[in-house]
């Protein structure tokens, strides 16, 4: 019998294999159709201080091997998501759940992770600070290594629980940016974000999203996914979340060997809505293709001699 | 929702550019008439959501049209291959919301889930009428599978080639007491306008993943945001903002 458990600052999860935020709403519509406690955990809806409707539509665009979206962070705001998703999510999840953050302020961050932090079934918090769709925040936090370590302290400042910040991958020098993440406080770090992008349509010539851009996300941005996390493991010695188009088992492991202690799965869940359930599935069977006993073993394989 | 395959029975042009496909396997997650399935298509990275036309507990009937990649790659389908597909998605048109006179009004590729539609309030014992619009003769389709339910069917044409000269909105009759819709989002907005009882109508809008996880056809209601896909596509006429 192969171990697919891993830890994530001291949560043991019974595989890596997370849905990422944006992809998974607050679990009721994949336990519809299966049990969402065969998954690791998951990173639910990003979550503002005030509610937010996010972008005019269109939001999503096709790309070869891909989408983008604009959806731009709706969402109920965090005392709705407090007092009306996350009892219902209880019911249909047991386990410690991911709770991810947006902001437009260290003010922000902080007052919506005090009050995310103090719920029980929240075992981590995931700050985005990387968000390509709305204007005035998101990424503009996590483009520079200074304001990535901003809002680390303001949040670490008021809450208790690991603090995982997730990184975009628009920038220049990312180790920089997890590096200083790490220097505040952070525990972890969790990346990619998705990837800046537009598509343009032909017979309006005018840009499909009507944002303009949006992000890229799905199996186009994998290789992106692994060498970012590679760079970020080498420069922190803290864990990392890593994700970006990860879509089948072989793509878990490959995200692991560059350093990532967990997964995060997204857009693939959107167009197979069992592609977690059926990675998980996978994951004993490509362990032992590659003689793999303990998943833990292999984090950061790809840098050892 | 059900994730399930279905085989290409039928693949028939109706016009130059819209589809009939009849597929068979699992009809039953389908419950309710105006509710989508969205096919999987190879090389092509989201699925493409589909209204249902008809449907049984062992085959599904759907009428598309040729718009982009994936309805051309659909059209090229030959019988016997099998489609990788969700069924059941979305809130369809609540039959017992509908009045005993319900007006069911298409326009031009929004026409085909009005069929489903017909037959359901038959069966519930109410006596529809419809009205299908199109832009010219050439691209009307399904009026003789509507008039062979056996109800009043008016076709409009916008440039009079054929029926009644105008749009939807010119073919209104006197007295009808509920009204059901799907089409192109100008005739939605003039039949808001338009009509004098409350109703139901179907929007379409791109989406990501078509089952209310991804939040990527939200619209703003006079109820909250809705999903497109998942509290629509079929919406109350008093709950739109226009």
């Amino acid at each position: 019998m192969v171990n697919t458990s891993v830890t994530l600052s001291g949560i043991k999860l019974d595989n890596p294999v997370i849905p990422a935020s944006g992809t998974f709403g607050y679990g009721y519509e994949f336990a519809e159709i299966y049990d969402i406690n065969c998954l690791g955990t998951f990173s639910f809806k990003g979550t503002t201080r005030a509610p937010r409707f996010g972008n005019p539509t269109p939001r999503i665009a096709e790309a070869s091997a891909g989408l983008l979206n604009a959806v731009g962070l709706q969402n109920p705001g965090v005392d709705k998501v407090i007092a009306k998703e996350l009892p219902k999510l209880r019911e249909v999840f047991r386990k410690p759940v991911m709770a991810n953050v947006s902001g437009f302020s260290l003010d922000d961050y902080a007052y919506t992770c005090e009050k995310l932090d103090k719920e029980p079934q929240v075992g981590w918090l995931e700050v985005n600070i990387s968000c390509p769709n709305v204007h005035n925040g998101g990424m503009s936090f996590g483009t520079s290594p200074e304001a990535a370590a901003e809002v680390t302290h303001a949040v670490k400042a008021v809450t208790t629980k690991p603090v995982y910040m997730k990184l975009s991958p628009n920038v220049t020098d990312i180790a920089a940016i997890a590096k200083a993440c790490e220097d505040a406080g952070a525990d972890g770090i969790s990346l990619i974000n998705t990837l800046l992008a537009m598509r343009i349509d032909p017979r309006t010539r005018r840009p499909i999203l009507a944002n303009g851009t949006g992000g890229l996300s799905g199996p186009a941005v994998f290789p992106v996914a692994v060498r970012m996390v590679y760079q970020v493991y080498q420069a922190v010695s803290i864990p990392v979340i890593g994700m970006g188009g990860v879509s089948t088992a072989e793509d878990v492991i490959e995200l692991m060997l560059a350093g990532a202690t967990a997964v995060e799965v997204g857009a693939a869940n959107l167009t197979d809505p069992f592609a977690c359930p059926k990675i998980i599935a996978d994951l004993p069977k490509v362990m032992e293709k590659y003689g793999i006993n303990n998943l833990e073993e292999i984090i950061g394989g790809a840098h050892h001699g | 929702m059900k994730q399930t395959d279905y085989t290409i029975e039928t693949n028939r042009p109706l016009t130059a550019d819209v589809y009939e496909m009849t597929l068979s396997g699992d009809g039953t997650p389908i419950t309710a008439p105006g509710q989508f399935i969205n096919i999987k298509l190879s090389g092509l990275y989201l699925r493409r959501p589909i209204s249902v036309c008809d449907w049984t507990a062992d085959s599904v009937t759907i009428i598309y049209k040729v718009v982009g990649k994936g309805t051309a790659a659909l059209s090229a389908m030959a019988p016997g291959r099998t489609l990788d597909v969700l069924a059941g998605l979305g809130n369809g048109f609540d039959v017992s919301k509908c009045g005993q006179h319900t007006l069911v009004i298409g326009g031009g590729v929004g026409t085909p889930p009005l069929y489903g539609l017909v037959k359901a309030l038959l069966a519930a014992g109410k006596t529809p009428i419809a009205i299908l619009g199109f832009n010219t003769k050439s691209e009307i389709f399904y009026e003789d599978q509507f008039r062979a339910l056996g109800v009043e069917t008016t076709v409009t044409t916008a440039d009079g080639s054929y029926g009644v000269k105008g749009f939807v909105t010119d073919a209104l009759p006197e007295s009808y007491d509920y009204f059901c819709a799907c089409g192109p989002l100008p005739m939605l907005k003039a039949l808001y306008r338009a009509t004098t009882t409350p109703g139901l109508m179907s929007f379409e809008e791109r989406m990501g993943c078509g089952f209310g996880a991804c939040m990527g056809c939200s619209i703003q209601t006079k109820n909250g945001n809705k999903r497109v896909c998942k509290d629509g596509p079929v919406l109350e006429k008093e709950e739109i903002l226009w």
